[in-house]
């Protein structure tokens, strides 16, 4: 489809005279993110993510029975992961089957989460892992990370601590943290990251386009930093669901106290 | 299941759980639409875009109606291709808008027999506790009400869509009610509790007039015709009440 204005042969200006990029954000500033636990309530654990434009809702299931059952494994669980974008979530409609892009996305999710999961505790089962973008922006896969350790997190799978991610690149020459969609797409570079923080365990690294060493370790050094500081606010996410299901059932009791 | 005229969760036989309706959530769609059915919820994006009529209908544009079970919202939802449970799905939200002819299919050609507007209805579950059809009908009419489109035209050969925020061409608005047979007793919207006992149920979908544009029967059992004749009263009373809850929130 043919758009007025669109396609330009110029890429947009991403970056001002000022330092400030499109959305008015810093080179160093995270977009808005909101994350919230235990929406769904048919799955196990579930989380939504909102970051930028990105909206994603995870789900986990397990762990539970290996089907079909010559997947399962006599010492630990075996987790899988789905990643996959509604028809209506980009611009263009695209189609319910899974993409070769999607599926490459779903194996990497699943390799950066696996290092934190005690599934050694659940031999013969799977952990269902499902990553659900309702719309996407730039980073939707780290935004599906930090919801998908949410969920399972929420889901009481036991593990060592919850995974953060965020991606650098470089967009008109200088480093940018958490790229939106049209640096994404006009930019030079994309780095997406997961992080451990206690462990200091680098659990997702892909890279593509262009960047010096020193471009790539200063751009590493600022997705780790803003790896910490989503660290903190899923650590938030998480107790904000246990706090406010306390808050009610203090308030049930004193009203039975009151009665 | 029902015990002194009260169903499990504290309903009468003939109420729907709480609806709650959000409009315009997915920026790059057309349209959106969520609806919580209890604790059920499906959220529904309308996309437009260009594309070829059918052979035989080269001066109507397209309808899509799709659905995704997608395996976050039930245990019982495996990735894959739609099942018969999603076609079925979509096939009779479909019916509802196809039959009423909710949208004016013949203002959705650019230029006859080439290039007419296509209308995807992407159906997405998030969370299934029954009675899925009735929230994905809501859904879906909400997302169409909601939608928001440019002016497709054409030029040298090409179309070109000019930015603008029409709404598509509207005529009717249908809306399902879905009653379920339990034991003897006939229960509106049902729940997933009721749908997995139930013996029979019956789709009713309703227009603005209070005609039948669309009917499905599922399930092992059947109805008599005495039950039907309730069920399709109850569906005119039902359908006017949720109708008004949708036009009222997709609007804007």
């Amino acid at each position: 489809m043919l758009w007025e204005k669109l396609p330009e042969s110029k890429p947009p200006e991403l970056i001002d005279s000022k330092g400030f990029r499109a959305d008015g954000r810093r080179l160093d500033q995270l977009r808005p993110i909101k994350l919230e636990v235990g929406i769904l309530d048919k799955a196990d654990g579930s989380a939504y993510v909102e970051q930028g434009k990105n909206k994603i809702m995870c789900a986990v299931y397990g762990p539970r029975e290996a089907h079909p059952k010559h997947i399962a494994l006599p010492d630990r669980a075996v987790i899988r992961c789905r990643y996959h974008m509604a028809p209506f979530s980009v611009d263009e409609r695209k189609s319910p089957a899974p993409s070769r892009r999607e599926m490459e996305l779903s194996k990497v999710i699943r390799e950066s989460l696996e290092p934190v999961v005690l599934a050694d505790l659940y031999p013969r089962t799977t952990i269902d892992l499902f990553v659900e973008v309702l719309q996407s922006d730039g980073g939707s896969r780290c935004a599906g990370i930090i919801g998908a350790s949410l969920a399972l997190a929420d889901a009481g799978i036991p593990m060592t601590e919850l995974v953060a991610a965020c991606a650098v690149g470089k967009v008109q020459g200088k480093l940018a943290l958490d790229l939106s969609d049209s640096e994404d797409k006009y930019g030079e570079a994309d780095l997406p990251v997961a992080f451990v923080p206690n462990a200091n365990l680098v659990t997702l690294l892909q890279m593509d386009g262009s960047l010096t060493t020193e471009e790539f370790e200063k751009g590493l050094g600022m997705a780790l930093e803003a790896c910490r500081t989503i660290h903190g606010l899923q650590r938030e996410a998480l107790k904000k669901k246990y706090h406010e299901m306390k808050e009610a059932v203090e308030e049930k009791e004193e009203s039975e106290v009151v009665a | 299941m029902i015990a002194g005229g009260k169903r499990m969760d504290g309903r009468g036989p003939e109420s729907y759980r709480p609806i709650v309706i959000q409009s315009g959530l997915i920026e790059k769609a057309n349209g959106s639409v969520h609806v919580s059915l209890g604790k059920s919820k499906v959220l529904v994006g309308v996309k437009v875009e260009v594309g070829e009529p059918f052979p035989d209908t080269p001066d109507e544009g397209v309808l899509t109606v799709n659905a995704e079970l997608v395996p976050l919202a039930s245990p019982m939802f495996e990735p894959g291709p739609p099942g018969e449970q999603a076609i079925e799905l979509a096939r009779v939200v479909d019916r509802g808008i196809r039959e009423s002819k909710a949208i004016d299919v013949k203002s959705l050609v650019i230029q006859r027999g080439k290039k007419v507007q296509v209308v995807y209805v992407d159906v997405y579950v998030l969370d299934h506790d029954g009675n899925l059809i009735d929230a994905a009908a809501m859904a879906a009419l909400g997302a169409l009400v909601n939608a928001k489109v440019g002016k497709f035209e054409m030029k040298a050969d090409e179309v070109v869509v000019k930015p603008g925020r029409h709404a598509l061409p509207l005529n009717n608005y249908p809306v399902s009610v879905t009653v379920a047979k339990v034991g003897k007793t006939l229960l509106v919207d049902p729940s997933l509790e009721e749908e997995r006992v139930m013996s029979a149920r019956l789709t009713v979908t309703i227009d603005k007039n209070g005609a039948i544009c669309a009917m499905q029967k599922g399930g092992l059992s059947g109805f008599t015709v005495e039950e039907l004749k309730r069920i399709v009263g109850l569906a005119v009373e039902r359908s006017a009440e949720n109708r008004a809850k949708v036009l009222a929130a997709a609007k804007g």
